[in-house]
Protein backbone atom coordinates (compact mmCIF):
# COMPACT_ATOMS: atom_id res chain seq x y z
CA UNK A 1 0.00 0.00 0.00
CA UNK A 2 1.35 3.42 -0.91
CA UNK A 3 1.92 5.88 1.91
CA UNK A 4 -0.04 9.12 1.50
CA UNK A 5 2.06 12.00 0.15
CA UNK A 6 -0.36 14.80 1.08
CA UNK A 7 -1.91 15.79 4.38
CA UNK A 8 -5.32 17.36 4.85
CA UNK A 9 -6.29 19.79 7.61
CA UNK A 10 -6.79 17.84 10.85
CA UNK A 11 -4.45 14.99 9.91
CA UNK A 12 -1.92 13.88 12.56
CA UNK A 13 1.49 14.77 11.11
CA UNK A 14 5.09 15.61 11.97
CA UNK A 15 6.98 18.75 10.99
CA UNK A 16 10.73 19.35 10.95
CA UNK A 17 12.35 22.67 11.79
CA UNK A 18 15.87 23.97 12.17
CA UNK A 19 16.30 25.49 15.65
CA UNK A 20 19.87 26.78 15.24
CA UNK A 21 22.10 26.83 12.17
CA UNK A 22 25.75 25.92 12.81
CA UNK A 23 26.79 29.59 13.19
CA UNK A 24 24.21 30.13 15.96
CA UNK A 25 25.14 27.09 18.02
CA UNK A 26 26.71 27.00 21.46
CA UNK A 27 30.48 27.39 21.62
CA UNK A 28 32.59 24.51 23.00
CA UNK A 29 30.88 21.80 20.96
CA UNK A 30 32.95 18.99 19.50
CA UNK A 31 33.60 19.78 15.80
CA UNK A 32 31.38 16.97 14.47
CA UNK A 33 28.41 18.45 16.36
CA UNK A 34 29.27 22.13 15.73
CA UNK A 35 29.24 21.54 11.96
CA UNK A 36 25.59 20.40 12.00
CA UNK A 37 22.42 22.43 12.51
CA UNK A 38 20.30 21.76 15.60
CA UNK A 39 17.13 20.15 14.21
CA UNK A 40 13.73 19.58 15.81
CA UNK A 41 10.71 17.40 15.05
CA UNK A 42 7.27 17.68 16.62
CA UNK A 43 3.87 16.12 15.90
CA UNK A 44 0.51 17.83 15.70
CA UNK A 45 -2.71 18.30 13.74
CA UNK A 46 -2.20 19.83 10.28
CA UNK A 47 -3.75 23.28 9.95
CA UNK A 48 -3.68 23.25 6.14
CA UNK A 49 -3.25 21.03 3.07
CA UNK A 50 0.29 20.16 2.13
CA UNK A 51 2.63 17.65 0.56
CA UNK A 52 5.65 16.04 2.20
CA UNK A 53 8.54 18.53 2.07
CA UNK A 54 6.25 21.58 1.95
CA UNK A 55 5.92 24.22 4.64
CA UNK A 56 3.08 23.61 7.04
CA UNK A 57 1.81 24.77 10.44
CA UNK A 58 0.55 22.27 12.99
CA UNK A 59 -1.28 22.53 16.29
CA UNK A 60 0.50 20.34 18.85
CA UNK A 61 -1.09 18.37 21.72
CA UNK A 62 -0.61 21.36 24.05
CA UNK A 63 -2.24 23.75 21.56
CA UNK A 64 0.96 25.43 20.36
CA UNK A 65 1.24 26.27 16.68
CA UNK A 66 4.55 25.24 15.14
CA UNK A 67 5.62 25.92 11.55
CA UNK A 68 8.01 23.59 9.74
CA UNK A 69 8.49 21.28 6.82
CA UNK A 70 6.01 18.40 6.61
CA UNK A 71 8.22 15.37 7.38
CA UNK A 72 5.71 12.56 8.03
CA UNK A 73 1.98 11.85 7.83
CA UNK A 74 0.49 9.74 10.63
CA UNK A 75 4.00 8.82 11.84
CA UNK A 76 4.33 5.40 13.48
CA UNK A 77 6.71 3.63 15.84
CA UNK A 78 8.83 0.88 14.41
CA UNK A 79 11.43 0.21 17.10
CA UNK A 80 11.69 -3.46 18.05
CA UNK A 81 13.48 -5.97 20.26
CA UNK A 82 15.32 -7.34 17.24
CA UNK A 83 16.83 -10.78 16.97
CA UNK A 84 18.10 -12.68 20.01
CA UNK A 85 21.73 -11.91 20.78
CA UNK A 86 23.84 -15.05 20.16
CA UNK A 87 26.44 -13.90 22.73
CA UNK A 88 23.70 -14.00 25.41
CA UNK A 89 22.07 -17.25 24.33
CA UNK A 90 24.18 -19.37 26.71
CA UNK A 91 23.56 -17.29 29.82
CA UNK A 92 20.29 -18.80 31.04
CA UNK A 93 21.30 -22.40 30.39
CA UNK A 94 24.76 -22.06 31.96
CA UNK A 95 23.69 -20.16 35.04
CA UNK A 96 20.79 -22.51 35.80
CA UNK A 97 23.18 -25.46 35.52
CA UNK A 98 25.65 -23.80 37.91
CA UNK A 99 22.89 -23.13 40.41
CA UNK A 100 21.70 -26.73 40.29
CA UNK A 101 25.24 -28.04 40.79
CA UNK A 102 25.93 -25.64 43.67
CA UNK A 103 22.75 -26.61 45.48
CA UNK A 104 23.36 -30.32 44.87
CA UNK A 105 26.72 -29.97 46.68
CA UNK A 106 24.94 -28.35 49.61
CA UNK A 107 26.61 -24.99 48.95
CA UNK A 108 23.42 -23.05 49.50
CA UNK A 109 23.21 -24.09 53.16
CA UNK B 1 25.42 40.94 17.28
CA UNK B 2 23.14 39.44 19.93
CA UNK B 3 21.82 36.12 18.62
CA UNK B 4 18.55 34.49 19.61
CA UNK B 5 20.64 31.98 21.56
CA UNK B 6 22.44 34.75 23.52
CA UNK B 7 19.18 36.63 24.14
CA UNK B 8 17.40 33.62 25.66
CA UNK B 9 20.43 32.42 27.62
CA UNK B 10 20.87 35.97 28.97
CA UNK B 11 17.34 35.81 30.39
CA UNK B 12 17.89 32.32 31.79
CA UNK B 13 17.62 33.38 35.46
CA UNK B 14 14.42 35.36 34.94
CA UNK B 15 12.74 32.62 32.87
CA UNK B 16 13.63 29.88 35.35
CA UNK B 17 12.46 31.97 38.34
CA UNK B 18 9.02 32.25 36.79
CA UNK B 19 8.97 28.63 35.72
CA UNK B 20 10.10 27.12 39.03
CA UNK B 21 7.80 29.16 41.24
CA UNK B 22 10.65 29.43 43.75
CA UNK B 23 13.22 32.15 44.46
CA UNK B 24 16.54 30.40 45.01
CA UNK B 25 18.36 33.63 45.93
CA UNK B 26 16.87 33.37 49.43
CA UNK B 27 19.09 30.38 50.17
CA UNK B 28 22.37 31.89 48.99
CA UNK B 29 24.82 32.63 51.80
CA UNK B 30 28.00 33.56 49.89
CA UNK B 31 29.49 33.15 46.40
CA UNK B 32 30.19 29.53 47.44
CA UNK B 33 27.74 28.48 50.15
CA UNK B 34 23.97 28.14 50.29
CA UNK B 35 21.56 26.70 52.84
CA UNK B 36 20.86 23.26 51.37
CA UNK B 37 18.49 22.02 54.06
CA UNK B 38 16.46 25.26 53.97
CA UNK B 39 16.08 24.81 50.20
CA UNK B 40 15.07 21.16 50.60
CA UNK B 41 12.37 21.89 53.18
CA UNK B 42 11.09 25.11 51.60
CA UNK B 43 8.18 23.32 49.88
CA UNK B 44 6.72 22.71 53.33
CA UNK B 45 5.79 19.04 52.75
CA UNK B 46 6.63 16.54 55.46
CA UNK B 47 7.66 13.04 54.47
CA UNK B 48 4.14 11.90 55.42
CA UNK B 49 2.67 14.57 53.11
CA UNK B 50 4.83 13.23 50.27
CA UNK B 51 3.74 9.65 50.97
CA UNK B 52 0.11 10.86 50.79
CA UNK B 53 0.72 12.73 47.50
CA UNK B 54 2.33 9.63 46.01
CA UNK B 55 -0.39 7.28 47.23
CA UNK B 56 -2.97 9.46 45.45
CA UNK B 57 -0.72 9.55 42.39
CA UNK B 58 -0.47 5.74 42.20
CA UNK B 59 3.24 5.81 43.00
CA UNK B 60 5.39 3.96 45.55
CA UNK B 61 4.97 0.91 47.76
CA UNK B 62 6.64 -1.26 45.15
CA UNK B 63 7.55 -4.88 46.00
CA UNK B 64 10.88 -5.61 47.67
CA UNK B 65 11.96 -9.02 46.38
CA UNK B 66 14.67 -11.32 47.67
CA UNK B 67 16.71 -12.74 44.77
CA UNK B 68 17.49 -16.20 46.11
CA UNK B 69 18.80 -17.57 42.82
CA UNK B 70 21.08 -14.61 42.12
CA UNK B 71 22.30 -14.80 45.74
CA UNK B 72 23.16 -18.51 45.38
CA UNK B 73 24.84 -17.84 42.05
CA UNK B 74 27.04 -15.24 43.76
CA UNK B 75 27.74 -17.65 46.63
CA UNK B 76 28.74 -20.33 44.13
CA UNK B 77 31.63 -18.10 43.00
CA UNK B 78 32.53 -16.59 46.41
CA UNK B 79 35.01 -17.67 49.07
CA UNK B 80 33.57 -19.80 51.88
CA UNK B 81 31.30 -17.76 54.13
CA UNK B 82 30.98 -14.95 51.61
CA UNK B 83 28.04 -13.87 49.43
CA UNK B 84 25.54 -11.40 50.89
CA UNK B 85 21.79 -11.81 50.41
CA UNK B 86 20.62 -9.68 47.46
CA UNK B 87 17.26 -7.92 47.30
CA UNK B 88 15.72 -5.66 44.70
CA UNK B 89 13.09 -2.96 44.94
CA UNK B 90 10.95 -3.53 41.85
CA UNK B 91 10.40 0.11 40.92
CA UNK B 92 9.17 -0.96 37.48
CA UNK B 93 5.87 -1.56 39.30
CA UNK B 94 5.30 2.21 39.52
CA UNK B 95 2.64 3.74 37.30
CA UNK B 96 4.92 4.73 34.41
CA UNK B 97 7.49 2.02 35.09
CA UNK B 98 10.35 3.56 37.05
CA UNK B 99 11.42 5.27 40.29
CA UNK B 100 11.20 8.52 38.31
CA UNK B 101 7.46 8.44 39.05
CA UNK B 102 8.32 9.36 42.65
CA UNK B 103 10.15 12.42 41.40
CA UNK B 104 7.47 13.47 38.92
CA UNK B 105 4.56 12.95 41.31
CA UNK B 106 5.76 15.69 43.68
CA UNK B 107 6.78 18.11 40.90
CA UNK B 108 3.44 17.81 39.12
CA UNK B 109 1.53 18.11 42.39
CA UNK B 110 3.38 21.40 43.05
CA UNK B 111 2.69 22.63 39.49
CA UNK B 112 -1.02 22.00 39.98
CA UNK B 113 -1.07 23.65 43.44
CA UNK B 114 0.70 26.71 42.10
CA UNK B 115 -1.83 27.06 39.29
CA UNK B 116 0.32 26.38 36.22
CA UNK B 117 -1.49 25.23 33.04
CA UNK B 118 1.24 22.86 32.00
CA UNK B 119 4.69 21.45 32.66
CA UNK B 120 7.90 21.12 30.65
CA UNK B 121 10.81 18.79 31.26
CA UNK B 122 14.01 18.21 29.31
CA UNK B 123 14.69 14.47 29.50
CA UNK B 124 15.32 11.59 27.15
CA UNK B 125 14.59 8.96 29.75
CA UNK B 126 12.10 7.48 32.20
CA UNK B 127 11.52 10.88 33.80
CA UNK B 128 9.70 12.02 30.65
CA UNK B 129 7.27 9.11 30.88
CA UNK B 130 6.77 9.82 34.58
CA UNK B 131 6.06 13.52 34.03
CA UNK B 132 3.73 12.78 31.11
CA UNK B 133 1.84 10.16 33.13
CA UNK B 134 1.43 12.37 36.20
CA UNK B 135 0.49 15.40 34.06
CA UNK B 136 -2.25 13.29 32.46
CA UNK B 137 -3.62 12.38 35.91
CA UNK B 138 -3.53 15.99 37.12
CA UNK B 139 -5.06 17.35 33.88
CA UNK B 140 -1.99 19.45 33.03
CA UNK B 141 -0.53 19.98 29.58
CA UNK B 142 2.92 18.53 29.11
CA UNK B 143 5.89 19.12 26.82
CA UNK B 144 8.88 16.77 26.91
CA UNK B 145 12.10 17.92 25.19
CA UNK B 146 14.30 15.02 24.10
CA UNK B 147 17.73 14.64 22.56
CA UNK B 148 16.68 11.79 20.24
CA UNK B 149 18.57 11.71 16.95
CA UNK B 150 22.04 12.08 15.51
CA UNK B 151 22.41 14.41 12.51
CA UNK B 152 21.41 11.55 10.18
CA UNK B 153 18.03 11.38 11.96
CA UNK B 154 18.86 7.97 13.43
CA UNK B 155 17.18 7.65 16.81
CA UNK B 156 18.50 5.86 19.89
CA UNK B 157 15.93 3.02 20.25
CA UNK B 158 15.48 3.54 23.98
CA UNK B 159 14.75 7.25 23.46
CA UNK B 160 12.43 6.57 20.51
CA UNK B 161 10.48 4.23 22.79
CA UNK B 162 10.37 6.94 25.46
CA UNK B 163 8.91 9.38 22.92
CA UNK B 164 6.24 6.82 22.10
CA UNK B 165 5.24 6.34 25.71
CA UNK B 166 5.18 10.09 26.41
CA UNK B 167 2.91 10.57 23.40
CA UNK B 168 0.77 7.67 24.62
CA UNK B 169 0.24 9.68 27.84
CA UNK B 170 -0.80 12.73 25.80
CA UNK B 171 2.41 14.73 25.98
CA UNK B 172 3.82 16.87 23.18
CA UNK B 173 7.29 15.50 22.49
CA UNK B 174 9.85 17.86 21.00
CA UNK B 175 12.59 15.69 19.50
CA UNK B 176 15.96 17.17 18.73
CA UNK B 177 19.38 16.31 17.38
CA UNK B 178 22.44 16.04 19.64
CA UNK B 179 23.53 19.08 21.58
CA UNK B 180 23.35 20.83 24.94
CA UNK B 181 21.21 23.57 23.33
CA UNK B 182 18.25 21.35 24.21
CA UNK B 183 18.26 23.47 27.36
CA UNK B 184 18.10 26.66 25.27
CA UNK B 185 15.04 25.43 23.41
CA UNK B 186 13.41 24.35 26.68
CA UNK B 187 13.91 27.92 27.95
CA UNK B 188 12.29 29.25 24.74
CA UNK B 189 9.31 26.96 25.33
CA UNK B 190 9.02 27.95 29.02
CA UNK B 191 9.13 31.61 27.96
CA UNK B 192 6.50 31.04 25.29
CA UNK B 193 4.05 28.93 27.33
CA UNK B 194 4.51 30.11 30.95
CA UNK B 195 4.51 26.43 32.01
CA UNK B 196 6.15 24.98 35.13
CA UNK B 197 9.71 23.68 34.76
CA UNK B 198 9.49 20.13 36.13
CA UNK B 199 13.25 19.99 36.60
CA UNK B 200 14.85 16.70 37.56
CA UNK B 201 16.99 18.66 39.97
CA UNK B 202 14.44 20.69 41.95
CA UNK B 203 13.87 20.04 45.64
CA UNK B 204 10.36 18.80 44.74
CA UNK B 205 11.64 15.96 42.58
CA UNK B 206 14.48 14.90 44.86
CA UNK B 207 12.20 14.99 47.95
CA UNK B 208 9.93 12.58 46.10
CA UNK B 209 12.70 9.95 46.04
CA UNK B 210 13.11 10.03 49.83
CA UNK B 211 10.10 7.71 50.17
CA UNK B 212 12.11 5.03 48.36
CA UNK B 213 14.77 5.04 51.09
CA UNK B 214 12.05 5.08 53.73
CA UNK B 215 10.29 2.04 52.23
CA UNK B 216 13.56 0.10 51.90
CA UNK B 217 14.39 0.58 55.57
CA UNK B 218 10.90 -0.39 56.75
CA UNK B 219 10.64 -3.41 54.46
CA UNK B 220 14.13 -4.72 55.25
CA UNK B 221 13.46 -4.41 58.98
CA UNK B 222 10.28 -6.41 58.51
CA UNK B 223 11.94 -9.05 56.33
CA UNK B 224 15.35 -9.43 57.97
CA UNK B 225 15.09 -7.58 61.27
CA UNK B 226 17.64 -4.96 60.28
CA UNK B 227 18.42 -2.17 57.83
CA UNK B 228 20.38 -3.28 54.76
CA UNK B 229 24.15 -3.49 55.08
CA UNK B 230 24.48 -1.75 51.72
CA UNK B 231 22.13 -0.05 49.29
CA UNK B 232 23.32 0.00 45.68
CA UNK B 233 21.97 2.82 43.53
CA UNK B 234 22.18 3.32 39.77
CA UNK B 235 23.79 6.73 39.49
CA UNK B 236 23.42 9.34 36.74
CA UNK B 237 22.57 12.95 37.62
CA UNK B 238 22.72 12.15 41.34
CA UNK B 239 19.06 12.54 42.31
CA UNK B 240 18.56 8.83 42.82
CA UNK B 241 21.54 8.60 45.18
CA UNK B 242 20.65 11.81 47.03
CA UNK B 243 16.95 11.08 47.50
CA UNK B 244 17.38 7.42 48.47
CA UNK B 245 20.18 8.19 50.92
CA UNK B 246 18.18 11.01 52.52
CA UNK B 247 15.18 8.72 52.87
CA UNK B 248 17.30 6.02 54.51
CA UNK B 249 18.71 8.59 56.93
CA UNK B 250 15.25 9.89 57.77
CA UNK B 251 14.14 6.33 58.47
CA UNK B 252 17.07 5.98 60.89
CA UNK B 253 19.08 3.62 58.66
CA UNK B 254 22.32 5.35 59.54
CA UNK B 255 24.56 2.30 59.21
CA UNK B 256 23.57 1.41 55.64
CA UNK B 257 26.46 1.89 53.24
CA UNK B 258 25.49 4.06 50.23
CA UNK B 259 27.01 2.59 47.09
CA UNK B 260 26.44 4.37 43.78
CA UNK B 261 27.03 2.56 40.50
CA UNK B 262 27.40 3.78 36.91
CA UNK B 263 28.14 2.19 33.57
CA UNK B 264 31.62 3.21 32.49
CA UNK B 265 31.34 5.30 29.32
CA UNK B 266 34.80 6.84 29.56
CA UNK B 267 36.17 8.06 26.24
CA UNK B 268 32.78 8.99 24.78
CA UNK B 269 31.83 12.68 24.52
CA UNK B 270 28.29 13.44 25.67
CA UNK B 271 27.81 16.26 23.11
CA UNK B 272 29.30 14.35 20.17
CA UNK B 273 27.07 13.72 17.18
CA UNK B 274 29.07 10.60 16.30
CA UNK B 275 29.41 9.17 19.83
CA UNK B 276 25.70 9.68 20.55
CA UNK B 277 24.49 6.44 19.00
CA UNK B 278 27.51 4.41 20.15
CA UNK B 279 26.86 4.78 23.88
CA UNK B 280 24.40 1.85 24.19
CA UNK B 281 23.21 3.42 27.46
CA UNK B 282 21.14 6.57 27.72
CA UNK B 283 21.43 6.96 31.48
CA UNK B 284 23.03 5.48 34.58
CA UNK B 285 26.45 6.14 33.09
CA UNK B 286 29.61 8.01 34.05
CA UNK B 287 28.95 10.63 31.33
CA UNK B 288 26.34 12.08 33.68
CA UNK B 289 27.51 10.55 36.95
CA UNK B 290 30.95 12.15 37.16
CA UNK B 291 30.29 15.70 35.86
CA UNK B 292 27.09 16.11 37.88
CA UNK B 293 28.64 14.82 41.11
CA UNK B 294 31.69 17.04 40.73
CA UNK B 295 29.65 20.10 39.77
CA UNK B 296 25.94 19.66 40.59
CA UNK B 297 25.08 23.29 39.88
CA UNK B 298 25.61 22.78 36.15
CA UNK B 299 21.92 21.70 36.18
CA UNK B 300 18.90 23.67 34.92
CA UNK B 301 18.09 25.05 38.39
CA UNK B 302 20.22 27.68 40.20
CA UNK B 303 21.03 25.20 42.98
CA UNK B 304 20.79 21.47 42.38
CA UNK B 305 18.92 19.46 45.02
CA UNK B 306 20.85 16.36 43.88
CA UNK B 307 24.20 16.58 45.70
CA UNK B 308 25.42 12.96 45.76
CA UNK B 309 28.87 13.57 47.25
CA UNK B 310 27.09 14.39 50.52
CA UNK B 311 25.94 10.79 50.74
CA UNK B 312 28.07 8.39 48.64
CA UNK B 313 30.27 6.01 50.63
CA UNK B 314 31.55 4.15 47.58
CA UNK B 315 31.24 4.71 43.80
CA UNK B 316 31.50 1.64 41.57
CA UNK B 317 31.64 1.43 37.81
CA UNK B 318 30.69 -1.55 35.67
CA UNK B 319 31.09 -2.21 31.96
CA UNK B 320 28.33 -2.19 29.34
CA UNK B 321 28.79 -5.92 28.69
CA UNK B 322 28.48 -6.77 32.40
CA UNK B 323 25.15 -4.93 32.66
CA UNK B 324 23.72 -6.65 29.58
CA UNK B 325 24.87 -10.03 30.92
CA UNK B 326 23.26 -9.39 34.31
CA UNK B 327 20.06 -8.16 32.64
CA UNK B 328 19.83 -11.48 30.80
CA UNK B 329 20.63 -13.36 34.04
CA UNK B 330 17.88 -11.51 35.96
CA UNK B 331 15.29 -12.64 33.41
CA UNK B 332 16.52 -16.24 33.24
CA UNK B 333 17.14 -16.81 36.97
CA UNK B 334 14.63 -14.56 38.69
CA UNK B 335 11.81 -14.14 36.19
CA UNK B 336 12.41 -10.40 36.21
CA UNK B 337 12.73 -9.02 32.70
CA UNK B 338 13.59 -5.39 33.23
CA UNK B 339 15.29 -2.50 31.42
CA UNK B 340 19.09 -2.62 31.17
CA UNK B 341 19.95 0.84 32.55
CA UNK B 342 18.15 0.07 35.81
CA UNK B 343 20.24 -3.09 36.19
CA UNK B 344 23.49 -1.14 36.40
CA UNK B 345 23.31 -1.30 40.20
CA UNK B 346 22.47 -5.02 40.00
CA UNK B 347 25.73 -5.74 38.15
CA UNK B 348 27.65 -3.77 40.78
CA UNK B 349 25.72 -5.48 43.61
CA UNK B 350 26.64 -8.99 42.41
CA UNK B 351 30.30 -8.00 42.45
CA UNK B 352 29.96 -6.28 45.85
CA UNK B 353 28.03 -9.15 47.48
CA UNK B 354 30.94 -11.52 46.74
CA UNK B 355 33.14 -9.51 49.12
CA UNK B 356 30.58 -9.46 51.92
CA UNK B 357 29.69 -12.12 54.54
CA UNK B 358 26.61 -14.29 54.01
CA UNK B 359 24.82 -12.61 56.90
CA UNK B 360 25.08 -9.21 55.16
CA UNK B 361 22.30 -7.81 52.95
CA UNK B 362 22.47 -5.76 49.78
CA UNK B 363 19.47 -3.90 48.38
CA UNK B 364 19.44 -2.84 44.74
CA UNK B 365 16.98 0.01 44.97
CA UNK B 366 15.40 0.07 41.52
CA UNK B 367 14.36 -1.68 38.37
CA UNK B 368 12.80 -0.02 35.32
CA UNK B 369 10.27 -1.26 32.77
CA UNK B 370 11.39 -2.86 29.54
CA UNK B 371 9.86 -2.97 26.07
CA UNK B 372 10.62 -2.63 22.38
CA UNK B 373 13.70 -0.43 21.95
CA UNK B 374 14.23 -0.25 25.69
CA UNK B 375 15.71 -3.69 26.04
CA UNK B 376 19.20 -5.15 26.15
CA UNK B 377 18.68 -7.06 22.90
CA UNK B 378 17.50 -3.88 21.14
CA UNK B 379 20.54 -2.01 22.45
CA UNK B 380 22.98 -4.70 21.35
CA UNK B 381 21.42 -5.08 17.90
CA UNK B 382 21.54 -1.30 17.51
CA UNK B 383 25.16 -1.17 18.71
CA UNK B 384 26.11 -3.63 15.95
CA UNK B 385 24.26 -1.54 13.36
CA UNK B 386 26.27 1.48 14.53
CA UNK B 387 29.53 -0.39 13.99
CA UNK B 388 30.24 -1.38 17.59
CA UNK B 389 31.67 -4.88 17.94
CA UNK B 390 29.77 -7.23 20.28
CA UNK B 391 31.55 -10.37 21.46
CA UNK B 392 32.02 -12.73 24.40
CA UNK B 393 35.18 -12.48 26.45
CA UNK B 394 36.77 -10.76 29.41
CA UNK B 395 34.78 -7.63 30.37
CA UNK B 396 38.08 -5.91 31.14
CA UNK B 397 38.46 -5.63 27.33
CA UNK B 398 35.18 -3.68 26.99
CA UNK B 399 35.80 -0.31 25.26
CA UNK B 400 32.81 2.08 25.16
CA UNK B 401 31.81 2.96 21.60
CA UNK B 402 34.16 0.36 20.09
CA UNK B 403 33.56 -3.06 21.62
CA UNK B 404 31.01 -4.43 24.06
CA UNK B 405 32.35 -7.56 25.73
CA UNK B 406 29.76 -9.92 27.22
CA UNK B 407 31.25 -11.95 30.11
CA UNK B 408 31.57 -15.70 29.55
CA UNK B 409 31.27 -16.57 33.24
CA UNK B 410 29.85 -14.85 36.35
CA UNK B 411 33.34 -14.92 37.96
CA UNK B 412 34.28 -12.22 35.47
CA UNK B 413 31.84 -9.69 36.96
CA UNK B 414 34.10 -7.20 38.67
CA UNK B 415 32.96 -3.69 39.55
CA UNK B 416 35.71 -1.09 39.84
CA UNK B 417 36.04 1.53 42.56
CA UNK B 418 36.03 5.10 41.30
CA UNK B 419 38.30 7.40 43.29
CA UNK B 420 35.92 9.40 45.51
CA UNK B 421 38.67 11.64 46.86
CA UNK B 422 39.44 12.73 43.32
CA UNK B 423 35.77 13.56 42.78
CA UNK B 424 35.61 15.54 46.03
CA UNK B 425 38.70 17.54 45.05
CA UNK B 426 37.22 18.18 41.65
CA UNK B 427 33.99 19.41 43.25
CA UNK B 428 35.86 21.84 45.53
CA UNK B 429 37.86 23.13 42.55
CA UNK B 430 34.64 23.75 40.60
CA UNK B 431 32.96 25.49 43.55
CA UNK B 432 35.92 27.86 43.95
CA UNK B 433 36.03 28.45 40.18
CA UNK B 434 32.34 29.46 40.17
CA UNK B 435 33.05 32.26 42.70
CA UNK B 436 34.66 35.59 41.68
CA UNK B 437 38.42 35.26 41.10
CA UNK B 438 39.39 37.39 44.11
CA UNK B 439 36.94 35.77 46.53
CA UNK B 440 38.53 34.21 49.61
CA UNK B 441 36.52 31.32 51.12
CA UNK B 442 35.40 31.97 54.71
CA UNK B 443 35.12 29.49 57.58
CA UNK B 444 31.39 29.18 56.75
CA UNK B 445 32.30 28.29 53.14
CA UNK B 446 34.71 25.63 54.38
CA UNK B 447 31.96 24.17 56.58
CA UNK B 448 29.58 24.16 53.58
CA UNK B 449 32.14 22.47 51.31
CA UNK B 450 32.85 19.88 54.01
CA UNK B 451 29.13 19.05 54.23
CA UNK B 452 28.75 19.04 50.45
CA UNK B 453 31.65 16.58 50.06
CA UNK B 454 30.98 14.54 53.22
CA UNK B 455 34.44 15.36 54.57
CA UNK B 456 35.64 17.68 57.35
CA UNK B 457 37.00 21.21 57.58
CA UNK B 458 40.63 20.06 57.72
CA UNK B 459 40.25 18.03 54.52
CA UNK B 460 38.64 20.96 52.70
CA UNK B 461 41.34 23.36 53.99
CA UNK B 462 43.99 20.99 52.59
CA UNK B 463 42.20 20.86 49.22
CA UNK B 464 41.98 24.66 49.12
CA UNK B 465 45.68 24.97 49.95
CA UNK B 466 46.48 22.55 47.12
CA UNK B 467 44.40 24.69 44.73
CA UNK B 468 46.20 27.88 45.81
CA UNK B 469 49.57 26.26 45.11
CA UNK B 470 48.45 25.03 41.68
Amino acid sequence: MNEPQRACPGDWVEVERMILDPSQRSKNLPPETAAKPLMMWVKGFALSDGALGEEMTVETMTGRTVAGTLSAINPGYFHTFGKPIPELAHVGRDLRARLTAFRAQGGAR
Amino acid sequence: MITRFDEIMGRRGEIMRGALGMDYSRFERSPIAFDYEAMMSDHGYSLDDIVAIQTTAGVGNTPLLELRNITDLVRSISEAGKGARIFVKDEAANLAGAFKDRRASVSIHVAKEKGYDGVIAATSGNYGAAVASQAARYGLKCIICQETFDSRHIGQPEIVEKARVCEAYGAEVVQMTVGPELFFHMLELLDQTGYFAASLYSSFGVSGIETLGLEISREMRALTGADPTACVITHAGGGNTTGTARGLQRAGATTTQIVSASVDLSGLHMASDTDFNRKSFTTGHTGFGVPFATWPDRADVPRNAARPLRYIDRYLTVTQGEVFYVTEAMAKLEGLERGPAGNTAMAAAMSLAREMPRAATVVVQETEYTGAGKHHWAQLNFAREMGVEVRCGDPADNKPGTVIVIPERPEQLQAKDFDLLRMRKSYVRNAVKAAPADYVPTAADVAFLAADTNTDAATVEAMLAELREA
